[in-house]
């Protein structure tokens, strides 16, 4: 056993130690064995204009696991976060509202739900940013006249998933201009502001050292093209919202509440930061 | 004064003395960056230093920084230079100014700065993600500064 883990040390120092090259993204393709069949899902792409050469290649965060996490997400059969969507698709038929309506019944199959996923975060007619809790939570309460759903909860996590399947493989486009243009300036200054004691953003770890470890994470673009995903670590589905929340706990800092004006304004600049990467229903991640 | 009243009174002092004689995060004098003076006047403890700078909620230098001479240490990070012969590149002034707070020399470093308190945005509490207390303690005392520099002294070409 103590030879074992002197092992596992010696690996780990000579994997940190052969640099660069190792910290790399994968070099792999993303095609996902579905009950439909295979689907591609781009997980790299060049960065959209409006980065500005702050990144030149965009990458999904699957290209910065290990093998075994990154095969998991290639069927369906061994993704964990599959039987979330199944539940999903239970409660999208269950009439639970007032007069007994069901999701099915105003919107016919998830699959009508096709794309959305790949332009959300976007801003309603009457000027409201609405991230995907917000469009699940207006059915919920307006048209079904049920209290909203907790914004991380089990309800609501499920959902997301089942929706998010719907546009897998869909290329990333979140509209930044027009009505968008207020939150995406919000969200891209809290992304390079210096929260906490440890004083970091988001851009330090996901911009300036993305590749790089950090102990023994490996730091990805942090993209949410993957989103909502399952994380082993915490053997269940996260949201962007949630992810956001930990990432911002990590710099010892205040954080912003799930679901807040801050962290929606968050979730539309990141996930413009993602345009051009394919959705992937529903990620895994370590 | 009973006798009672003076012992406590000595007592009370000699708990307080090490903490007279420390600087406060918002006294510490940095010269281009480095910190002549010790924190505390008692010599760091070398040993102990290594423990704070592998240890998660302390230092957590090997996050970023990887120390060959720490071969026993696990997934040491990519992110900042290897510390090893660090000590052949720096002062003691100068590396206790790195450690106390490394953005006065290295001008918008990403390091954290480990003794400071004031100044930043949205600060927590430790990792709780809740607001800092009032009175918000630098991420490492004094002494604790003085045994990473102590450790760090060692670290020679
Ligand atoms: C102290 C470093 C650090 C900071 C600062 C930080 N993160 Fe992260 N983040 C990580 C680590 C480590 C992971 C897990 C590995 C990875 O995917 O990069 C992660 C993961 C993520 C992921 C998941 C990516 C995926 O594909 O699973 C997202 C999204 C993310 N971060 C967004 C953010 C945002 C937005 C901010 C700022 C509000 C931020 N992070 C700040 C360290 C950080
Ligand atoms: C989050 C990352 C991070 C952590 C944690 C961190 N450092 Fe650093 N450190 C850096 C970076 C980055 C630099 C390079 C200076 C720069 O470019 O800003 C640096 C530079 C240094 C240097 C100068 C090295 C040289 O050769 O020039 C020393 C000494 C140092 N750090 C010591 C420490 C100690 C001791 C700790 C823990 C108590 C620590 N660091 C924790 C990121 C970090």
């Amino acid at each position: 056993m103590r030879s074992h883990i002197k092992t596992l040390a010696t690996t780990a120092l000579c994997l940190a130690l052969s640099g660069m090259a190792y910290a790399d993204p994968a070099e792999d393709a993303l095609d996902i064995e579905t009950e439909a069949g295979s689907m591609s899902i781009v997980t790299s792409a060049p960065a959209a204009a409006h980065l500005d050469g702050a990144l030149t290649t965009v990458y999904s965060g699957w290209l910065f696991r290990d093998p075994d996490t990154r095969d998991m997400e290639r069927d369906d059969f061994d993704n964990p976060a599959m039987v979330y969507v199944d539940l999903g698709l239970d409660k999208w038929n269950e009439p639970m509202g007032k007069n007994g309506e069901s999701c099915a019944s105003c919107h016919n199959g998830p699959e009508s739900m096709k794309g959305l996923r790949a332009t959300t975060p976007r801003v309603s007619a009457d000027g409201k940013l609405q991230i995907m809790e917000d469009l699940i939570n207006g059915c919920v309460t307006e048209r079904m006249g049920l209290e909203a759903w907790g914004l991380t909860s089990g309800d609501m996590k499920n959902m997301l998933a089942l929706i998010a399947v719907q546009s897998r493989g869909e290329v990333v486009n979140v509209a930044i201009d027009g009505p968008a243009a207020e939150f995406y300036a919000k969200g891209k200054e809290i992304y390079y502001t210096r929260y906490g004691q440890l004083e970091m953003s988001c851009a330090n770890c996901h911009e300036d050292n993305a590749g790089n470890y950090i102990r023994a994470d490996h730091l990805s673009q942090g993209q949410v093209s993957g989103f909502p995903v399952y994380r082993l670590k915490d053997a269940a589905l996260v949201t962007a919202q949630q992810r956001f929340v930990g990432c911002v706990r990590d710099t010892r800092a205040e954080t912003f509440k799930a679901g807040s004006e801050e962290f929606k304004a968050l979730e539309l600049y990141v996930a413009s930061r993602g345009n051009g990467l394919g959705i992937e229903g529903v990620g895994v991640r370590h | 004064m009973t006798r009672q009243a003076l012992l406590a009174t000595a007592v009370l002092l000699a708990a307080a003395s090490p903490v007279l004689s420390e600087t406060a995060p918002a006294d510490v004098a940095f010269v281009d960056g480095a910190v002549a003076q010790s924190l505390t006047g008692t010599p760091g403890d070398a040993a102990n230093g290594a423990k704070i700078m592998t240890s998660r909620p302390q230092g957590n230098c090997v996050a970023c920084h990887q120390i060959a001479a720490m071969p026993d240490v696990p997934f040491q990070g990519t992110i900042a230079p290897p510390l090893d012969g660090v000590a052949s590149r720096y002062e003691e002034a100068q590396l206790r100014g790195i450690v106390a707070n490394a953005k006065m020399t290295f001008e918008g470093s990403f390091m954290p700065a480990f003794y400071k308190t004031t100044g930043f945005t949205r600060p927590g509490d430790a990792y709780t993600g809740k607001a800092a207390p009032e009175n918000l303690p630098p991420i490492l005392e004094a002494q604790q500064i003085e045994d990473v520099v102590a450790y760090l002294l060692t670290l020679k070409e």
